[in-house]
């Protein structure tokens, strides 16, 4: 058998008669095909048109090519002369939270990120204010006031006006002008107060800048033309291997936003995988569709002689053109639709995405789709080799229903395997990718088992008397039913969305109900420790108050995780937070009454000897270490060395004051720190706690925790609407299935309803006896895919995301009523056209 | 039950004979049991023969053509075509059998409904690996008669006419052994007579060995011998009337 034999048949066997009748059946394959390959393609087009976006605004974002992050103090005089010497210009920037007040006494008061400027700023890229005056200006000392530039929700929301003033600390400020667009603002989730510029000259006036406060100093620098980043980042470290400083280019200038749009392309990809899973049982069904009505034609070149390699080889090349139609339709949309969502949606980024052709998602979508439509089609291919010619001397060429032979079987577990591998080696994150490769086939696997069970009750149930009932059963339990493919292929979409509702119903719940109960009212930061006793006092003093807890509080960083430099452990994504910047630490004699020692012992009263901590029992496990290990901390430029004590198992969701690394006394003591405070209080009391507090302590900050939760509430919910409504496209292509079995079963529904009108069946009740079916079918699929879908949700909440879980029957309810409704829609609208018909021409042709 | 099949009228009395069937067995299993299709056919066709089979319905006969053709494996016995056994042959060697030895016509024609006439006529050819495939189909579709018709889908032709295409089709390898169950089965009577003169024509020209399914004992009469298959057995095996018992 020669290849191009194989392929002229094809070629003529698919366009013979004119491509439609050729193609006829295979509509929904393409659309499977289409909509899996154009999610998968646009999420990674999409994804990285973002990160170019981050790349082309890297320096703009950071604010230089290069910036040294210091907390608590600025970089010394010899760090800084050195540091002159490699560079063309350099900004220096202060930022802090801290509190403003209105000259009213009765105004509100607010928190706010503060940032003091140097002339410099910005380096890169350009601050737009309303009125666009210069900064230096705008910023300077006038009439006894220094001049500021905010957010523009901040003067309403102290209810001042422009030229108003306000004080910050000890100082006074007059509010000059609004910020347009800040160029190194990276928009972030968790932003505690709107922006407060002014200039460096002004901080020291405000007083806050006190020993152990929390403050961030950025020395911004840009680089001589072809001077590397990364070697004068080199040449820092090993210049000065304890300066405990941070130091990033402009390629690491976001990585909040990068890690973001790396998880969000994570799950949207995974989103794309399933619809893909999905359209592959629509593909399965349009090829066994298409070659059911091709067994004649290959029982009929089976008896000229043509070998059943070639049967196959024909028809595999068949699913190859169609598929490589498809995938290049998927690839086109994929690389459109992001100049689309670029225009449409970049004003409202913080980063405008730089659209492009970008080949590598491109590659691996179209892998992903050659792939599945050629092992979703395997089935049917390999069945529709063993169509026995010698049907073709009796009436009819039935379909082969048999199972493929082994070597087939061995190909279709081979393309499984392909598509597990590529997708755990396409994803940004393996673990998980192996979790879904693991997930989605059990659930595939759940899902058919389930269908397959219902054809079976069904069979077993009997017949019911009444005649649209018994024809409803009938239908369900006939050979060849459609139930499995429809429970498996709706069910699994239905699966997601239920499994998506629930986990967002979860973590809002555990946000928005469970914890404002026992949450605290306020964090206050930047307690100096002579303020402490007064502090508590004024606290005290309101009425409403309960429960103050006040530690020690100051900032390091972990530098090396058992004498290995971090850079070189392998750390778990779980716990990679803690290495990603400074650390709040604090230092006890005693144990906090909330915390359970789960290994080790905690240090004796009076304890004096060589550094100990006690480390947080799940950074353990993420670290690798155990008790004996050690951790180097860089605290103000010093490396601390402290062995591993004891661990402590922390439930980080109660909002209760905790450290994953708290010290025993006689190591941190000594160093500049502040204190840290939380105080539980009714929310009328809110507005009376945050006045005394601002007007007494100017230099503590206040954060109101139930604003806080509020605001990450209504991001989440947001985010949630947006991901079941992406989640959503699952469904999409599970309806495409269901519209494929019932367009593939359109030709017995007519008969059907023929011999119904012929009995004298009024259409009512043919039509009731589709809604019956339709809805027994959206009931069952409904029922298994809520589920499964719950499963899902379950072990993902309790065993990848360590959450306490809660069954949402609203959520759930609510999705699969909406599925339960697209299957009738779907289902009706099918049949619809089979009521239609002439009973005359169908029952001469029978 | 019939004489031996040596003895039997019609076979040439040298060299083997082009299908040889001792014993032939076809036993199938149905829902109901075991059904005893063919009970022991023992028939021997020389090369050149035309054979005339009938029966009532149920009697065998197409199975045993199916058997003949290689599309049905026969479950005990022994059948030769062409000196080939069979039973030896995989599926594979089974469809080179089918491609190098046989043509086929059936009653419902069979054409594929998404190739030309001519396409359909070259396919078998193609199978074969021959280069003029497409020349020497419009040259069979021409001795049909279709000459005019070479690119028409079988959708686009008359009954009769798909027929012909069918007989182009089984003629064009020069098989040595031309198996037609009721070819004029679906034909009207005018239509029915052209075909049988075409096919009978066929043979005359290129001497292909003809095994013929009908229940027309008038077309079976025009073969040069007439088998009767009764229960799975051959009840009778006789000269066609008014015709010479040779080939």
């Amino acid at each position: 058998m020669s290849a191009p034999l194989a392929l002229r048949l094809a070629w003529r066997d698919l366009t013979g008669g004119g491509w439609g009748g050729g193609l006829r059946g295979l509509g929904v394959f393409l659309a499977c095909l289409i909509l899996g390959v154009a999610v998968i393609a646009t999420v990674g087009s999409l994804s990285r048109s973002f990160v170019g976006g981050l790349d082309r605004d890297g320096a703009k974002l950071l604010g230089g090519d290069l910036d040294l992050q210091l907390t608590h103090r600025p970089a010394d005089e010899e760090q800084l002369a050195f540091l002159a010497d490699l560079i063309v210009n350099r900004s220096d920037i202060v930022e802090m939270r801290s509190m403003v007040r209105p000259l009213d006494p009765e105004a509100r008061r607010s928190l706010i990120e503060l940032k003091a400027v140097d002339g410099a700023y910005p380096l890169v890229g350009q601050l737009k204010t309303e009125p666009a005056d210069p900064l230096a200006g705008l910023l300077a000392q006038r009439d006894g006031a220094w001049g500021a530039v905010v957010d523009r929700n901040l003067p309403a929301r102290l209810n001042v006006r422009m030229g108003d003033r306000v004080r910050v600390g000890e100082a006074e400020f007059q509010i000059r002008a609004v910020i347009a667009q800040e160029p190194d603002r990276v928009a972030s989730v968790v932003s505690f107060g709107p922006r407060f510029m002014i200039s460096a000259e002004a901080l020291p006036a405000t007083g806050l800048v006190q020993p152990g406060s929390q403050i961030r100093y950025h020395h911004r620098v840009l680089l001589p033309k072809g001077q590397n980043a990364a070697d004068v980042t080199a040449l820092l470290e090993s210049r000065f291997p304890q300066a405990g400083w941070r130091l990033r280019a402009a390629n690491e200038a976001a990585p909040g936003v990068r890690r973001f749009v790396e998880r969000l392309t994570l799950f949207l990809n995974f989103v794309g995988l399933t619809v893909l899973l999905v359209g592959g049982i629509g593909i399965t069904n349009a090829v066994a569709s298409y070659l059911d009505g091709r067994a004649a034609t290959i029982a009929t070149l089976k008896c000229l002689g043509a070998p059943g390699r070639l049967i196959f080889a024909v028809y595999l090349i068949q699913v190859l053109i169609l598929a490589a139609l498809g995938v290049v339709i998927g690839l086109a949309l994929g690389a459109l639709l992001p100049w689309a969502a670029a225009e449409a949606l970049g004003p409202l980024l913080p980063v405008a995405p730089e659209p492009g052709l970008y080949l590598a998602p491109l590659v691996s979508a179209g892998l992903f789709g050659l792939l599945a439509a050629v092992t979703f089609a395997l089935w049917p291919l390999a069945r529709a080799r063993e169509v026995q010619p010698a049907d073709l001397f009796r009436d009819k060429v039935s379909p082969a229903r048999r199972r493929p032979r082994a070597a087939y079987l061995v190909l279709i577990g081979l393309g499984v395997a392909a598509l597990a591998a590529l997708t755990v080696a396409t994803a940004a994150d393996r673990w998980f990718a192996g979790w879904f490769v693991a997930g989605a086939i059990a659930t595939l696997g759940l899902l058919r088992g389930a269908g397959w069970a219902v054809e079976a009750a069904a069979r077993r149930i009997g017949r019911p008397r009444d005649a649209s009932l018994r024809l409803v059963v009938a239908n369900l339990a006939r050979p060849g039913s459609v139930v499995a493919s429809v429970v498996t292929s709706l069910g699994l979409g239905l699966a997601v969305l239920v499994t998506v509702a629930l986990i967002d119903a979860n973590m809002t719940r555990q946000v928005a109900e469970r914890l404002p109960e026992r949450a605290p009212a306020f964090f206050f930061l930047d307690i100096q420790p002579d303020q402490v006793a007064a502090f508590r006092d004024a606290v005290a003093s309101v009425p409403g108050t309960a429960n103050l807890q006040q530690v020690p509080s100051l900032r390091g960083r972990i530098t090396h995780i058992d004498g290995r430099p971090v850079e070189t452990v392998d750390v778990a994504p779980d716990s990679q937070w803690a290495v990603r910047g400074d650390r709040a630490l604090t230092y006890a004699a005693d144990k906090p009454a909330a915390s359970e020692i789960v290994a080790g012992d905690w240090w004796p009263a009076g304890y004096a000897g060589p550094p100990l901590i006690s480390l947080d029992a799940g950074l353990a496990r993420g670290f690798k270490v155990g008790l004996g290990d050690t951790l180097t901390l860089n605290v103000l430029g010093r490396p601390v060395t402290a062995t591993i004590a004891s661990l402590r198992e922390i439930d980080w969701r109660s909002l209760r004051f905790d450290f994953a690394i708290i010290f025993a006394p006689g190591t941190l003591d000594g160093a500049p720190h502040t204190h840290i405070a939380a105080v539980e209080a009714p929310e009328a009391a809110e507005d009376a706690i945050e006045r005394r507090i601002a007007d007494t302590f100017h230099n503590v900050s206040a954060i109101r925790v139930r604003e806080a939760l509020e605001a990450a509430s209504r991001i989440m919910a947001g985010v949630g609407w947006a991901v079941r409504g992406i989640a959503a496209v699952t469904i999409v292509a599970g309806a495409l299935v269901l519209a494929g079995t019932i367009a593939a079963g359109h030709r017995r529904r007519v008969y059907e309803a023929v011999v119904f009108k012929v009995l004298g069946a009024r259409p009512a009740r043919i039509l009731k006896g589709y809604f019956i079916e339709y809805g027994v079918l959206g009931l069952v699929t409904a029922a298994i895919g809520s589920a499964v879908g719950t499963l899902a949700a379950w072990a993902i909440v309790v065993h990848l995301m360590r959450m306490d879980w809660a069954f949402d029957a609203g959520a759930t309810a609510l999705t699969a009523l909406g599925c339960l409704a697209v299957t009738i829609a779907v289902g009706l609208a099918g049949t619809w056209r089979a009521l239609g018909q002439q009973a005359m021409g169908h029952l001469r042709n029978q | 039950m019939a004489a031996s099949p040596h003895d039997a009228p019609g076979v040439p009395g040298t060299g083997a004979p082009l299908v040889d069937i001792t014993g032939l067995h076809l036993t199938l299993e149905s829902e109901a049991g075991k059904v005893n299709i063919l009970r022991g056919i023992d028939l021997a066709i020389a090369q050149g023969e035309t054979v005339g089979v009938v029966g009532p319905s149920g009697s065998g006969k197409t199975s045993m053509l199916m058997v003949v053709a290689g599309l049905q494996r026969a479950t005990g016995g022994r059948l030769a075509v062409g000196g080939r056994d069979l039973a030896a042959l995989d599926e594979d060697g089974l469809a080179r059998f089918r491609r190098d030895t046989l043509g086929i016509v059936f009653q419902d024609f069979h054409l594929i409904p998404t190739m030309t006439a001519l396409e359909n006529v070259a396919v078998a050819l193609e199978f074969a690996g021959r280069g003029d495939a497409f020349d020497r189909a419009a040259d069979q579709l021409k001795a049909v008669g279709l000459g005019h018709r070479l690119d028409h889908y079988p959708g686009q032709l008359s009954g009769g006419e798909q027929q012909r295409v069918a007989l182009a089709r089984a003629f064009a390898g020069e098989p040595r052994l031309l198996l037609a169950d009721e070819p004029t089965g679906n034909l009207d009577e005018a239509t029915s007579g052209q075909i049988t003169d075409l096919l009978f024509q066929l043979h005359a020209e290129r001497g292909t060995t003809l095994l013929l399914v009908t229940h027309q004992m008038s077309l079976a009469e025009r073969c040069g011998r007439v088998l009767t298959i009764r229960d799975g057995l051959i009840a009778g095996d006789r000269a066609a009337a008014g015709r010479a018992v040779t080939a």
